[in-house]
């Protein structure tokens, strides 16, 4: 494997939500936690020795910029699911800074809150968290209707997210006689009524079967460039992550250990634990060429065909296979390296 | 090692307690022999001690009237008597009640019909109808009317309560404590320093049956609260829900069915308090069962009991098909036809405010002296017939049983039996089981009504081991095999809705008036919700552990002895803990059919004025007899978690 290209970070700028040097810690006394150094750095069973407090979400800090789609991954108990609460302060933070379009949100009352979350925030949750007692419209419209929105206009606009999430024909069931892939329809649609800027999703689809789970990826994957929201997602599937996100985090113990695109964890793993959790993923299918070029050799041809350094391993195989001559990566007229089969075969025969 | 060690450690150990325990007993027999008789504390029926008249002094003292009290007592009355003019007395000029039978029986049916569904509704109008046939309309409404006051403000305090501590942890604590505290009291012991602070009457029957009845709602709501999906909230707080929003429109709905069992529980509470309350004479029902059980007039009570039995099985059927009922909204012929039933309803009550026949249950129907007469010739024909053998039963358990056990109680002095039964607590439940029944013996030498607390205690004893051992095979047959379970559970469940006063009829024309007669009702009135608990304790034992028990080759015996009943201790204890609570009520309330003692005391109290502050001593005696079998027992439950054994056998190795 050749050494990690330099990957260029577009959304450095004008970030619409950043997070900095967050904190959540359970129990008693938490807030001592954070601010000292030494137990700040200790482990967690050390951390719940000491103090019986435990670092659910500790120091974490990154951006996510307008219309990109931030995945959170981690197994359970990474504290994936405290952070994504911690965004809106459904759970309280118990240290850092909350930068929303420029504005501080710990510092936020609780009117001041109310309005960011009936207007610019949406979740998605779980097990979908939907009322039972109440119609599939007047789910999707609970949040027009907490924010105090006339019938008419609640009724237009939550027929319109209905049929957008392709549920139409079912406004007037209760959420119990639908199947779980439709409830979780009914849960998108709820947070798309909204019309928030930000969604948040808290393992959509982890209670669902395979065939509905990736149908359902889809689906968001076709909302995203329809609707164009900015997403952060979470969830504890890698293949998911992969399938949906622009950039990824991956956390273990409430901390980030490694934070870059998708195939940057495949192809520079931070650590063990990144190795042995990306150690399943089909690699030809996340990879791309620039991961596997290399200088070319005293005397090779160089009159082989020309790729960019963005094709996925996957679709250059057959093209490099057939060549006879090693395949050129390519990127605005500058030649970064070249592929020979042997690197294809290397990813390939481990995918 | 540790399995091996563990194993020798329980032959070791079990029969060593065993052991004990029997040593202390015969002790007990050897020094009874010795010392009978001595330091009995017994008190004659009239002897009163200080502290008796001490207390008959300040109720004359609080009689005499103090601002707070009165004020509640005047608007209970006045919230009482409103409803007891609305349906059941005569009253604003009239000779009638304001809504006549025709048009309570209308409005039920429909109230029945619009929150359940049309079984219920004819069930409603059918069971109405019957209380009237019956001759008893006006004591049901009687009744009725002092339910529905005293539910309605259980309903009024007990849902903010409940709501309270659903939503704030802290708040949550202490209601679960009190409530606790409050279900181990059983019905009669309310009645006494009640009428202490609001005379004897309604109100304080009313209040009484506030008090009892309004913890099932307190705990049900607050428990339906937090079992709302905590993602169902965060959604609505994710949307920006205010506090009340969230209330309003997503905890409370989703509350709804449980909340309305608890309702349920709430009313099937008041009935059979407000039919006990007839001891500080509230009207209805009650009144008529506890006149014909003073007089052994087993026919009328019998009406009058079935009457109570009716009556709860429609205000049971009718909460349970309103809590049955999904949530949805009505369609446009559901709304018309309500509207249409909700004109009949009104026709109804305008024709029994009109016509005499509609106001007045028609007397040429009036079944009732023909029912009780039945009841009476059955009764006699039972005793001719059984006589010799109920009667035979009756004796052979008294002579046999009951009267030693109660000879080796109250004849022993005091302190020897405070010491035995301090050193029994110890051994089943460590200091946890001994330090409170010391306190409780201690309190109840206090009262000054040690002898009869010592007969109670007999009867209560003997009653709960006759249910536990009843309640462990039917609770063990029906946790192992669900058709026994479908088929025994609506009888009990029937069985647990009936006001204990209904139990006392059928053992009285069985067995006459006597201690064993309040045994027996006990027995039957306790039976069911043991059984229930072993059941639901058996059920929970983890079906792979009882495969692979099954898969080594144990007999069912064994799987029974060796898996289910360990796994399940914890329901058995609570199981033994219920049933005791429930015995000692019904034998406290079998002083009126002749078991005497603490019963007879409280009921005394109330009827002769001098004697008032024994009674209330007495029923200050079953309080602290009922909190230290509580005690003991659920210590005994502590006591030898599931592994400790093991552990301690470790050490000793």
């Amino acid at each position: 494997m050749t050494a990690q290209l330099e990957y260029p970070d577009p959304q450095e700028s004008d970030a619409l939500l950043s997070i900095q040097g967050l904190w959540k810690v359970f129990g008693p006394k938490p807030a001592r936690v954070p601010h000292h150094p030494e137990l700040a750095a200790l482990s967690r069973e050390d951390l719940y020795r000491r103090t019986g407090c435990t670092a659910a979400v500790r120091d974490l800090s990154f951006d996510v910029a307008p219309g990109e789609v931030f995945v959170v991954m981690g197994l359970s108990g990474s504290g994936k699911s405290t952070l994504v609460r911690c965004l809106t302060r459904l759970v309280e933070p118990t240290a850092g800074r909350l930068i929303f379009e420029g504005e501080d949100l710990r510092a936020a009352d609780e009117r001041r809150l109310r309005t960011l979350r009936r207007s610019k925030f949406s979740m998605v949750f779980q097990h979908f968290g939907l009322l039972p007692h109440r119609k599939v419209i007047d789910n999707v419209s609970y949040g027009l209707e907490v924010r105090g929105e006339g019938k008419a206009d609640r009724k237009r606009r939550a027929q319109e997210v209905i049929d957008l999430v392709g549920l139409r024909g079912n406004e007037n069931l209760y959420p119990e006689q639908l199947s779980g892939g439709m409830q979780q329809r009914v849960g998108l649609a709820r947070a798309l009524a909204n019309d928030p800027d930000v969604l948040l999703f808290d393992e959509p689809f982890s209670a669902l079967d395979p065939l509905i789970r990736r149908e359902m990826q889809t689906e968001v994957v076709r909302l995203h460039r329809e609707v164009g929201k900015t997403m952060v997602f979470i969830t504890h599937d890698l293949s998911e992550a992969l399938k949906l996100g622009d950039r990824i985090l991956l956390m273990r113990d409430g901390a980030a250990v490694q934070f870059g695109t998708g195939d940057e964890l495949v192809g520079a793993p931070a650590d063990d634990y990144v190795r042995e959790f990306v150690r399943d993923v089909p690699r030809a299918d996340v990879l791309t060429l620039r991961w596997i070029a290399r200088r070319p050799r005293d005397g090779e041809p160089l009159d082989g065909p020309e790729l960019g350094p963005d094709v996925l391993v996957r679709e250059a195989t057959r093209l490099v296979l057939e060549s006879d001559r090693p395949v050129k990566v390519v990127s605005a007229g500058q030649l970064l390296g070249v592929i020979g089969d042997e690197e294809i075969l290397a990813v390939v025969a481990d995918s | 090692m540790a399995s091996i060690t563990g194993s020798v450690e329980i032959r070791v150990r079990r029969p060593r307690r065993g052991v004990l325990v029997g040593v202390l007993l015969i002790a007990w027999l050897a020094a009874w022999f010795v010392l009978r008789g001595i330091d009995t504390l017994s008190l004659g029926g009239q002897e009163t001690t200080r502290l008796h008249r001490w207390l008959t002094e300040q109720a004359d003292v609080l009689g005499r009237g103090n601002a707070f009290f009165d004020a509640i007592r005047i608007a209970v009355d006045q919230l009482v008597v409103l409803l007891q003019n609305v349906i059941a007395q005569p009253s604003y000029g009239r000779p009638v009640p304001v809504i006549g039978w025709l048009g309570v029986v209308a409005i039920s049916a429909y109230l029945a019909w619009a929150f359940g569904n049309w079984k219920v509704a004819i069930l409603t109008a059918a069971g109405l109808s019957f209380l009237g046939v019956q001759g008893l309309w006006q004591e049901s409404m009687d009744t009725l009317a002092l339910t529905l006051g005293a539910v309605l403000l259980a309903l009024l305090v007990g849902i903010p309560l409940g709501i309270w501590a659903g939503l704030s942890n802290r708040a949550f604590k202490v209601a679960t404590l009190v409530l606790d505290l409050m279900q181990t009291l059983p019905t009669f012991v309310y009645l006494a320093p009640l009428t202490l602070f609001f005379a004897i009457g309604p109100a304080a029957a009313t209040i009484a049956t506030l008090i009892y009845a309004a913890p099932p709602v307190v705990r049900l709501t607050a428990h339906a609260l937090r079992s709302v999906p905590a993602e169902s909230v965060e959604a609505a707080r994710s949307l920006g829900s205010t506090r009340s929003q969230t209330l309003l429109k997503v905890l409370l709905p989703m509350s709804r069915s449980t909340v309305v069992v608890g309702i349920n529980q709430t009313i099937m509470a008041a009935l059979s308090m407000v039919t006990v309350a007839a001891l500080i004479d509230a009207p209805g029902l009650g009144q008529t069962v506890l006149k014909a059980l003073q007089t052994l007039d087993v026919g009328v009570a019998f009406n009058a009991g079935l009457a109570i039995v009716v009556l709860a099985i429609v205000l049971d059927r009718v909460t349970t098909a309103a809590g049955d009922r999904p949530w949805r909204t009505a369609s446009i012929r559901r709304k018309v036809l309500l509207g249409l039933g909700g004109l009949g309803a009104l026709v109804a009550v305008w024709f029994s405010r009109t016509y005499l026949w509609a106001a007045e249950f028609p007397s040429d129907v009036n079944l009732g002296p023909r029912i009780a007469v039945a009841a009476t010739d059955v009764t006699a024909w039972v005793q001719d017939v059984f006589g010799g053998f109920t009667f035979g039963v009756r004796d052979a358990v008294t002579e046999g049983v009951l009267n030693p056990l109660q000879a080796l109680l109250t004849e022993s002095p005091w302190w020897l039996v405070s010491v035995v039964i301090v050193a029994l607590a110890f051994l089943l439940g460590s200091w946890r089981g001994a330090l409170p029944a010391a306190v409780c013996l201690g309190l109840l030498v206090g009262t000054g009504v040690w002898y009869d607390a010592m007969v109670t205690l007999a009867s209560t004893v003997l009653a709960t081991v006759v249910v536990v051992a009843v309640g462990l095979v039917l609770g063990v047959w029906a946790g192992r095999n669900r058709r026994v379970d479908s088929w025994i559970r609506p009888v009990l469940d029937a069985g647990q809705t009936m006001p204990p006063f209904v139990y006392l009829v059928p053992f009285l024309a069985l067995f006459g008036t006597s201690r064993f007669t309040a045994i027996a009702a006990a027995v039957v009135f306790a039976v069911p919700v043991t059984t229930k608990i072993v059941a639901d304790g058996i059920r929970a034992v983890p079906v792979a552990t009882v495969e692979a028990a099954n898969s080594v080759g144990s007999s069912s015996w064994q799987v029974i002895s060796k898996v289910q009943l360990p796994v399940a201790r914890r329901a058995i204890t609570l199981a033994v803990n219920q049933g005791l609570i429930y015995v000692l009520s019904m034998v406290v309330v079998g002083g009126l059919v002749g078991a005497g003692a603490l019963g007879y005391d409280v009921a005394a109290g109330f009827a002769q004025s001098e004697l008032y502050g024994k009674g209330l001593a007495a029923g200050l005696a079953i309080v602290l007899l009922g909190v230290m079998l509580d005690r003991i027992t659920q210590a005994a439950a502590r006591r030898t978690p599931k592994f400790r054994r093991t552990v301690r056998g470790d050490d000793k190795w």
